[in-house]
């Protein structure tokens, strides 16, 4: 059925009636808009003439519209602007652009942000970012010049701004010093924009986390209908001065798709399948690679399930039962399953063999915080629902989202073959940890 | 007393401002900031906030600047203060000094400081460091958008920062060349290669407008590789893995591709593998729109990748992958997999996968899709599942081999429990059904006994057409629906009651003994009904179908109209011919023109001169100080060996231009250039024009199928019923009178338009909220111009006035008008303008006073008058120094209206959207 378009108030019209349109076009990023849950506009940022805050009017249409908050078109055009918006921990970030710009750009640059405040404050929630509203001031003001980004690296912007940490919070009262950079950071100069120059630590160590993620749907019968994996290799590397790292696998083969950070050598990847780089400071992530399809991927557990309601009878019945599954003997840890029921379910009467489960009425919402599975006693839940009386029985059987961990494994079967270091002199201390997660691991019933 | 409170508070930062202690000021800044974050007014602090922007502490002045830059704009007085502290800072030995000075000078949007401003950036575009010369970059787009009178000094420091070699530079010059003049193309040639190669080392956001700039460049300069594809297609997998390979291939056909246009491609294609989506998807468009066909499947695994990132991203990733799939199936089918719906996913985002899957469709893999679909079906989100049932309608009329399982499949649909599912599926069987409909009586039938238990409008009048449409193959059971629905007439919805009258016509003319008094009663209904819609279809119809002596040539037709067999709907993907706008665009996102969209031309037919790249291999003179930076640079371990293959690649590719220059042809002229793509592109405007007609044409002949049969009629015949179509469903009889005669002259095209134009008129809310509706340039605009003021009556003076039938710039509800003024007489006139005063009450805005006409000479100005949608003149006085002439302008209907393109999914949907 189509949507019937919404009428906007009137004062909305009367106010695009008397606006003027702006001779030039100005590209990129003209504004932003925080807004949080309830939609109310939190803080305002303009890198150029102010926009009034009433265009977010055709944002919060949109948001009356959709059902969920996720379903909110990231893309609203309006008379005279567009609106990008990408929501992250219940915040939606709104940009206001005014003519043609890459989509994704703004999208790409908006993640970019909110990754920035969380590395700044910790968490993105609308509480931290009003506490701490001059230092997001002065990173968004670093980050666009104009509505085009400018600094976006986070090595560059800790030079430029110092994150707020409560020692830092307590001398700078005192002392009435600044958390401003009085230097231009030197990595914005350098052919390495990444890295800051002149670190220094006692303790040299290099940490890598090759962490893998399945995504599968699984069908009734227990069959897979598609898995992949998805892998990252994330960084804390602490060195001093410029090292200069490489780092090869076993098995380089596997990656049948890679992205990389900026700071790896893409031609040496090319012709010998080394990654060679000079890392930034701190944690990043160095690469994100896939898995070719084509390879078998080992489902490390299984589900066993009878859920089924009867025509015309108030009850259904509810059984879940988890086991490992190739798992190369390693133990799957903090297993947690969750599952939207249909919407005539009133309530779940269930009894789990371990753990804890909740049932929220108003949304439907199951979820069961399993832990770890015991190979010997398989973690089970078992009971009734109640179902609202006279509703027919529902057509579709809930789908079942698993999440869990399994450490020191690498399910794809990647691994580090060495780690060595160039340009410094000292022994660095390097690790490697593996790990596999689920990713979108569903299964339907 | 809140406002008073307010000031009080207001008052105690200005104390704190003032006050000698720097971190009292600074506090006291801090909450200034958070006023302006909260979008509070503190525009009051201006003067005290102003004196400290000369201070010390750095942390406090980008405070300053950061309130400056916000309030520069509303007292512009107040900013001129602080302009000398960045004149002087401008100066500063510290390059960062010297950036942030230029960065906040040029944001504050003061025109008095333009010439400050440009003297500013010029020597910021020469300085030593590329970080400052990276700030003039930008400042040259602020500039720009402050002045645009500025254009040819700014062009001039945009050339000389193309040819700036730091990667730092790159990406914000192209930046300001694309705001600024775009359409230069020739300032890019010497660089072009350059920009090839640094792209690589360019910082994120810069390669992205790099990329989309070469794309538009490359298709101004190069000839399409798109040649023999056929015998390439999609079965050559093999070749794009092997680069040597692939060079055997390219020397055995006679298509030798320009090595630019290689190197771009070449050096693109490791951004593939960047972490940035914007940059993966600059990439896929570039290769989209420039590669060879079978180089086009690397991008396919990238944009695989893009869909494990954000929920936004994803979106805008499979909006492209649907454009891409319809063309190129192939590219995607391995990977149809990944395009499975999870329950989690986001409704928009599950109905685009849908969209991909269907796309991807084909004999080998339908039986897996269907089955996938059959899941989808059971969803507890109905609007998905409603739309998985059009994705199997689509799937059936494309794949002939499973149209009769898919059928089957929806007719169990129909006793499903869900009410939008059991519509869904009505309505696509009834498109299903009419591209085959002789063979499935039993389906009309089962739907037949099925009616009583659906409630939902639109499948009931879906049921009811076909009911009336193949009445010939359930004879007995029409009749008896019939006679149900007379019952329950007064209790249907709007568009269930036309059908009725719909079916009873039909049978009418089909079976007239059994049903004659059944219609006649029906239309005795329908005659009283509350809607006008239905009382003038009822009017309609029974003048077509009772014959008597009023009635005339049309009845005779009456079978001819209603019973003419109907063409099948054809059901199609929403992204077919999405491809008209560049990929990963904005405008392709909306599908429709964003401003500021630039559009991709076509390949040239021949390839224009090659040698304009052609650059002197002597480093130029004036950056010396780069050149250091540079070799200090490669003394650098880690760097040294990319340096060193991107000069040799320099090398290798300026020989191989000496031979291609020897080819080449003479040079063509720009001028000459520029305008043949500009014929080009008007005769491709109407070729498509005239497509989007006739596809709209079809588009209407499947919503109202009774109605626009007319079109088979004889030329006046459709005339008059077209007509009186309009005048029944609008009416506003005069208007189409006035403007019908115009247009029917034009074209049908017109007519379409015109419904649309009512429709807007109609619905002016609407109009505001679906803002997909785009203004367009006028198909025709008439060169005669109207007098406003004869040269007797003027003394000398006369005016002539013109609709340019151009959206106002002046503002939104405006009509814009040229007029042309010329002096006749003998001498001077001074000081034309027109009188402050306005009789009638309609804005003006007023073109600026004319100092001087002389004798014979003439001048053509531009104003606007808001007519308020009325057709009453506009009275003003147009003055001279001496003399003052009323004069009026009388708008035609026709000129107050808003062109408008909306493609063909918007136009019935706003269609659908119009009561009536």
């Amino acid at each position: 059925m189509p949507n019937h378009p919404v009428p906007v108030p009137s004062s909305v019209l009367a106010a695009l009636k008397n606006k003027t349109i702006h001779l030039s076009a100005a590209k990129m990023i003209h504004s932003l808009f925080l807004v949080n849950a309830s939609g109310d506009i939190f803080l305002e940022k303009h890198w150029k003439s102010v926009v009034s805050r009433s265009v977010c009017d055709y944002f919060f249409e949109a948001l009356e519209r959709a059902t969920e908050p996720e379903n909110v078109p990231p893309v609203i055009p309006t008379p005279h602007h567009y609106l990008i918006n990408v929501l992250r921990h219940r915040i939606y970030f709104v940009a206001v652009i005014q003519s043609e710009v890459p989509p994704l750009f703004v999208i790409e640059f908006l993640h970019r942000v909110v990754d920035t405040f969380q590395d700044y404050f910790g968490v993105c929630t609308e509480a931290a970012i009003k506490d701490n509203v001059v230092v997001v001031y002065e990173l968004l003001e670093e980050m666009l010049d104009n509505g085009f980004p400018l600094a976006t690296e986070s090595n560059i912007l800790k030079e430029l701004i110092k994150p707020p940490t409560i020692l830092r919070t307590v001398v700078n009262t005192i002392t009435g010093s600044t958390n401003v950079g009085e230097q231009l950071p030197t990595g914005q100069l350098s052919v390495v924009p990444w890295r800051r120059t002149g670190v220094k630590y006692t303790n040299n160590e290099a940490y890598f986390d090759v962490i893998e993620e399945i995504d599968a749907i699984i069908d009734k019968s227990g069959s897979t209908i598609t898995a992949e994996i998805q892998g990252v290799i994330d960084a804390c590397v602490k060195l001093t001065g410029m090292p200069d790292l490489t780092l090869s696998f076993m098995n380089p083969r596997l990656l049948d798709d890679v992205s990389f950070h900026p700071c790896v050598r893409f031609k040496r990847w090319e012709a010998e399948r080394i990654l060679s780089f000079i890392p930034p400071d701190g944690n990043f992530r160095l690469l994100s690679y896939h898995v070719s399809s084509q390879n078998l991927v080992a489902i490390p557990v299984y589900v066993k399930h009878n859920i089924s309601f009867r025509e015309g009878s108030s009850q259904g019945r509810f059984e879940l039962t988890l086991g490992p599954k190739q798992t190369m003997g390693k133990a799957v840890e903090s297993v947690l399953v969750s599952s939207q029921l249909p919407r005539g379910v009133l309530n779940a009467n269930l009894n789990p063999s371990q753990g804890t489960y909740t049932f929220d009425p108003v949304t439907k919402l199951l979820s069961w915080d399993v832990g770890k599975i015991n190979p010997q006693k398989l973690p089970s839940l078992k009971g009734s629902m109640s179902l609202q009386a006279g509703a027919s029985k529902p057509d579709e059987n809930p789908t079942i989202n698993i999440q869990f961990k399994i450490q020191q494994l690498a399910i794809s079967g990647l691994k580090v073959n060495r780690l060595d270091m160039y340009g410094e002199k000292y022994k660095p201390f390097k690790g490697i940890k593996y790990m596999t997660k689920a990713g979108k691991f569903q299964v339907r019933t | 007393m809140l406002n008073h409170r307010f000031l009080c508070r207001n008052e105690d930062l200005k104390e704190m401002l003032e006050s000698n202690k720097e971190s009292l000021k600074l506090e006291a800044m801090k909450r200034i900031v958070g006023l302006i974050a909260k979008g509070k007014n503190a525009s009051e602090l201006f003067p005290a906030v102003v004196k400290n922007v000369a201070s010390k502490n750095i942390e406090l002045k980008k405070l300053v600047y950061v309130y400056l830059v916000r309030y520069a704009e509303e007292q512009q007085d107040l900013a001129l203060l602080s302009i000398s502290t960045f004149q002087r800072a401008l100066k500063d030995p510290n390059q960062l000094i010297r950036a942030s000075a230029l960065r906040v000078l040029s944001s504050i949007r003061v025109p008095i400081i333009v010439p400050i401003m440009m003297l500013a950036i010029k020597e910021a575009a020469t300085d030593l460091s590329p970080y400052v010369r990276k700030t003039a970059a930008h400042a040259i787009q602020k500039l720009y958008s402050l002045d645009p009178d500025q254009k040819e000094h700014l062009i001039e420091v945009i050339e000389k920062l193309l040819k700036d070699k730091s990667t730092l530079v790159a990406g914000s010059v192209v930046m300001a060349f694309e705001e600024v003049c775009p359409d230069r193309i020739d300032l890019i040639h010497k660089n072009y290669r350059k920009l090839c190669n640094l792209l690589v080392d360019v910082e994120e956001w810069g390669q992205v407008v790099i990329i989309h700039m070469l794309t538009r460049y490359a298709r101004t300069q190069f000839v399409s590789p798109w040649r023999e594809d056929a015998m390439f297609d999609e079965n050559n997998e093999k070749a794009f893995y092997d680069s040597e390979e692939e060079r055997k291939v390219e020397q055995t056909k006679p298509y030798i591709m320009d090595p630019d246009h290689r190197l771009l491609l070449r050096n693109t294609k490791p951004l593939l593998q960047s972490r940035n989506t914007a940059v993966v998807m600059a990439v896929s468009q570039l290769y989209w729109h420039l590669a060879p066909k079978h180089e086009l499947s690397i991008i396919t695994k990238s944009l695989v990748r893009l869909l494990r990132s954000h929920r936004e991203v994803q979106y805008v990733v499979l909006q492209n992958i649907a454009t891409m799939s319809i063309q190129r199936k192939g590219m995607f089918e391995p990977f149809m997999k990944s395009f499975y719906v999870r329950s989690t996913d986001a409704t928009h985002i599950k109905t685009l996968k849908l969209e991909i899957l269907t796309n991807l469709a084909n004999e080998a893999n339908i039986s897996t899709i269907l089955r996938e679909f059959q899941t989808y079906v059971k969803s507890q989100d109905k609007a998905f599942a409603a739309a998985t049932i059009q994705a199997i309608g689509r799937c059936a009329t494309n794949i002939s081999e499973v149209t009769d399982t898919c059928l089957n499949g929806l007719v169990l649909l129909l006793s499903n429990r869900d009410e939008t599912v059991v519509a869904e599926s009505v309505v696509v069987i009834k498109k299903l059904l009419q591209t085959q409909p002789s063979q499935h009586s039993d389906i009309i039938k089962h739907m037949a006994k099925l009616f009583d238990n659906i409630t939902v409008p639109m499948a009931r009048a879906s049921i009811l057409w076909l009911m009336g449409e193949y009445c010939e193959h359930v004879p007995k059971i029409a009749p008896d629906v019939l006679r149900k629905m007379a019952k329950t007439f007064t209790n249907e919805e709007d568009i269930v009651k036309l059908q009725i009258v719909n079916l009873a016509a039909k049978l009418y003319l089909t079976n007239s003994k059994q049903t004659k008094l059944l219609t006649q009663y029906i239309l005795n209904l329908g005659k009283y009904d509350q809607n006008y819609d239905i009382r003038d279809r009822t009017r309609f119809i029974r003048q077509l179908i009772v014959p008597n002596e009023k009635s005339g040539a049309l009845s005779k037709y009456a079978r001819r109209i209603l019973m003419a067999p109907k063409p099948a709907p054809v059901l199609q993907s929403a992204f077919k011919d999405r491809d008209r706008f560049q990929l990963g665009t904005l405008s392709h996102t909306l599908n429709s023109q964003a401003s500021g969209y630039l559009e991709l031309s076509d390949w040239p037919a021949v390839a224009p001169d090659q040698s304009v790249r052609n650059v002197e291999v002597v480093e130029p003179a004036g950056a010396p100080a780069l050149r250091k930076s540079k070799t200090a640079k490669s003394n650098e371990k880690f760097y040294s060996d990319s340096e060193e293959e991107e000069e040799e690649e320099e090398e290798g590719s300026s020989s191989e231009e000496s031979v291609s220059e020897s080819e080449s042809e003479e040079n063509s002229d720009d001028s000459n250039k520029s305008s043949s793509s500009q014929s080009e592109k008007s005769s491709s405007e109407s070729d498509s024009e005239k497509k989007k007609k006739t596809l709209k044409n079809k588009k209407l002949q499947q919503q109202k199928p009774d109605i626009l049969i007319i079109t088979y009629l004889p030329p006046q015949i459709m005339q008059k019923t077209l007509l009186l179509i309009i005048m029944t469903k609008y009416i506003l009889i005069h208007i189409v009178l006035s403007i019908s005669t115009q247009f029917f002259v034009n074209c049908m095209c017109s007519l379409l338009h015109l419904c649309v134009f009512l429709a807007c008129q109609f619905d002016v809310v609407s109009w505001h909220v679906h803002v997909s509706l785009q203004a367009s340039s006028p198909v025709f605009v008439p060169e005669t111009s109207h007098e406003l003021l004869h040269r007797m009556t003027g003394k000398g003076l006369s005016a002539q006035y013109r609709f340019t039938r151009q959206p106002c710039i002046y503002g939104n509800s405006m009509v814009s008008l040229q007029l042309t003024l010329s002096n006749s007489s003998d001498q001077a006139l001074e000081n034309i303008h027109i009188s402050e005063k306005s009789s009638t009450g309609q804005n003006i805005h007023r073109f600026n006073a004319i100092e001087r006409l002389e004798p014979q000479a003439s001048v053509t100005v531009s104003m606007g008058v808001d007519f308020n949608d009325s057709t009453q003149a506009a009275n003003f006085q147009l003055c001279t120094k001496e003399d003052e002439f009323s004069v009026s302008i009388q708008p035609a209907v026709g000129e107050l209206l808003l062109p408008i393109t909306m493609s063909e999914a918007d136009f019935t949907k706003e269609q659908e959207h119009r009561a009536g």
